[in-house]
């Protein structure tokens, strides 16, 4: 039997620049900040006073009595899981033994839980919602997207802080390489913009404090950077078998040709400085997808606007690319979109299908004195047109506790 | 204070609506919460803790199991806060 292969055929998301895949890069594109100053009181309460909420509310998407039994979590996931499942044509008809879901969230229903929390101390244990449980569960975004299209081949949410939502794509790739299913929905998501986790940001001094400037914040690579923006929403991408999806007549958008997956044995929160874990996830998903360095032509970068995790990244992405880095455009889209946590590697791999398909690297902006010690070829201010033929890009994610997942993909 | 049969089903009407997205026009004396409403178990402890603070009266949990219709709902309610 030859080797079953991954492609992607549907994209969903919700983001702090659209509520969609299609207006989410056009302004990506157009190099459109998402981050606002936060209008509610308790931004009073903390050093950061802005984050980069979702563009359009769940409200504006989705029936109020389904959203008072969702995280707003699982509203993301189901908003984003319905466009990519619509884009991939609705493919109803698969047998639902072979559809699964996996979706990641960093967090989970972190904003249910607190206020839940302040019901009970207000007004007692009986005022708990008893749909509590559900909406918390970090597993509850997959949950929900996976009851709505009944999938039985498997439901699935692996944690990795910021690295979740590429662990979740890795994750529902080898369930498709391994013949555990044919068709995955795929993603991550998060919902943490309230003040008990963004004081905790704050109090590791992760997040940048440009209150005066919150569009300006978020500035990977630049060399006053200052920490990352704290970013809410989700991306989905609808995985599938290439000879089934070709059967259907599925649009292909590009394949996933594998994953790389390392640990740092580190340090809890800070990269290593050596990048030896990402250089060496970078090895494994190339060798996974049968590619050299030579055919690497665009990386979405995690680079999250932090002192040193950028630099971490950039020095790791320099030795394990080589001199053939020297033609791999680098897109640092969270300055744009801030920092989605469990969702920011699934919207990025959006982004990346996108780019691909399209043939052109989203900018980074807000770059405006270049770090120095950053030597790899950062894409700024505009797009950059990707070259014809067959062509292949990276999307490399971290989390807190030194998880390195990296994803490759190629154009077909 | 005394609550007329009309003022608690109106009320538990706008409840029911509220948690479950059951439209009030569909919500009569003779309906069953579960089968004729699919209002779920979660969502029936919402519906009993919604209904204990707009009528001021308890529903002890082991009395929720008898109250299978709209109007069982209403005449314990009705029967509590006399």
């Amino acid at each position: 039997m030859t080797a079953r292969r991954v492609v992607v055929t549907g994209l969903g998301a919700t983001t702090p620049i659209g509520g969609d895949v299609p207006t989410t890069w056009s302004a990506l594109l157009a190099g459109k900040s998402g981050v606002r100053l936060l209008t509610e009181d308790w931004r009073e309460n903390l050093p950061v006073h802005f984050a980069a909420r979702v563009a359009v509310e769940p409200g504006d998407q989705m029936e109020r009595v389904e959203m008072r039994r969702l995280d707003r979590s699982e509203q993301f996931a189901l908003i984003a899981s319905r466009e990519a499942w619509k884009d991939a044509g609705s493919p109803d008809d698969i047998p639902k033994d072979r559809l699964g879901v996996v979706i990641a969230s960093g967090i989970g229903g972190v904003i249910t839980l607190l206020d839940q929390f302040d019901i009970l101390k207000e007004k007692g244990a009986r005022s708990v919602s008893p749909h509590t449980v559900p909406m918390l569960m970090p597993n509850g975004p997959a949950a929900n997207v996976g009851l709505e299209l009944k999938a039985k081949a498997g439901v699935h949410t692996p944690v990795s802080a910021c690295a979740s939502g590429a662990e979740a794509i890795g994750y529902a790739y080898e369930m498709i390489k391994n013949n555990r299913a044919d068709i995955i929905v795929t993603g991550g998501v998060e919902a943490a913009i309230h003040q008990l986790p963004m004081a905790a940001f704050a109090s590791m001094k992760a997040l940048s404090t440009r209150n005066d400037a919150p569009e300006r914040a978020s500035r990977p690579y630049d060399l006053d950077r200052d920490g990352f923006v704290l970013g809410e929403g989700g991306g989905v991408l609808v995985l599938e078998e290439y000879e089934s999806a070709k059967a259907r007549g599925a649009k292909i958008y590009c394949e996933v040709g594998g994953q790389g997956l390392t640990s740092d044995g580190y340090h809890i929160a800070a990269p290593d400085p050596d990048g030896e874990g990402v250089q060496r996830a970078i090895k494994f998903a190339l060798a996974a997808a049968g590619l050299s360095t030579k055919d690497i032509v665009h990386l979405n970068a995690h680079a999250t606007s932090t002192p040193a995790g950028d630099v971490a990244e950039a020095n790791a992405l320099r030795k394990a690319l080589g001199t053939d880095a020297d033609h791999v455009a680098v897109s640092a889209t969270k300055s744009m979109t801030g920092h989605l946590l469990g969702g920011a590697g699934a919207i990025e791999s959006v982004f990346i299908v996108k780019a691909l398909h399209d043939r052109l690297a989203p900018p980074t902006i807000n770059i405006e004195n270049l770090d120095p010690a950053v030597t790899i070829d950062v894409v700024r201010d505009t797009p950059r047109e990707l070259p014809q033929g067959d062509i292949a890009a990276l999307n490399d994610s971290f989390g807190f506790g030194g998880h390195n997942v990296v994803l490759a993909f190629k154009s077909l | 204070m005394a609550l007329s049969q009309a003022d608690v089903l109106a009320g538990i009407k706008e409840i029911v609506e509220e948690v479950a997205g059951i439209p009030a026009a569909s919500i009569e004396l003779n309906k069953n919460f579960t089968d004729d409403l699919e209002v779920d178990s979660l969502s029936m402890v919402e519906v009993v803790v919604a209904c204990e603070e707009r009528f001021g009266v308890k529903i002890p949990d082991d009395k929720v199991t008898d109250l299978a219709t709209v109007e069982d709902a209403v005449n314990f309610i009705v029967n509590a806060a006399a």
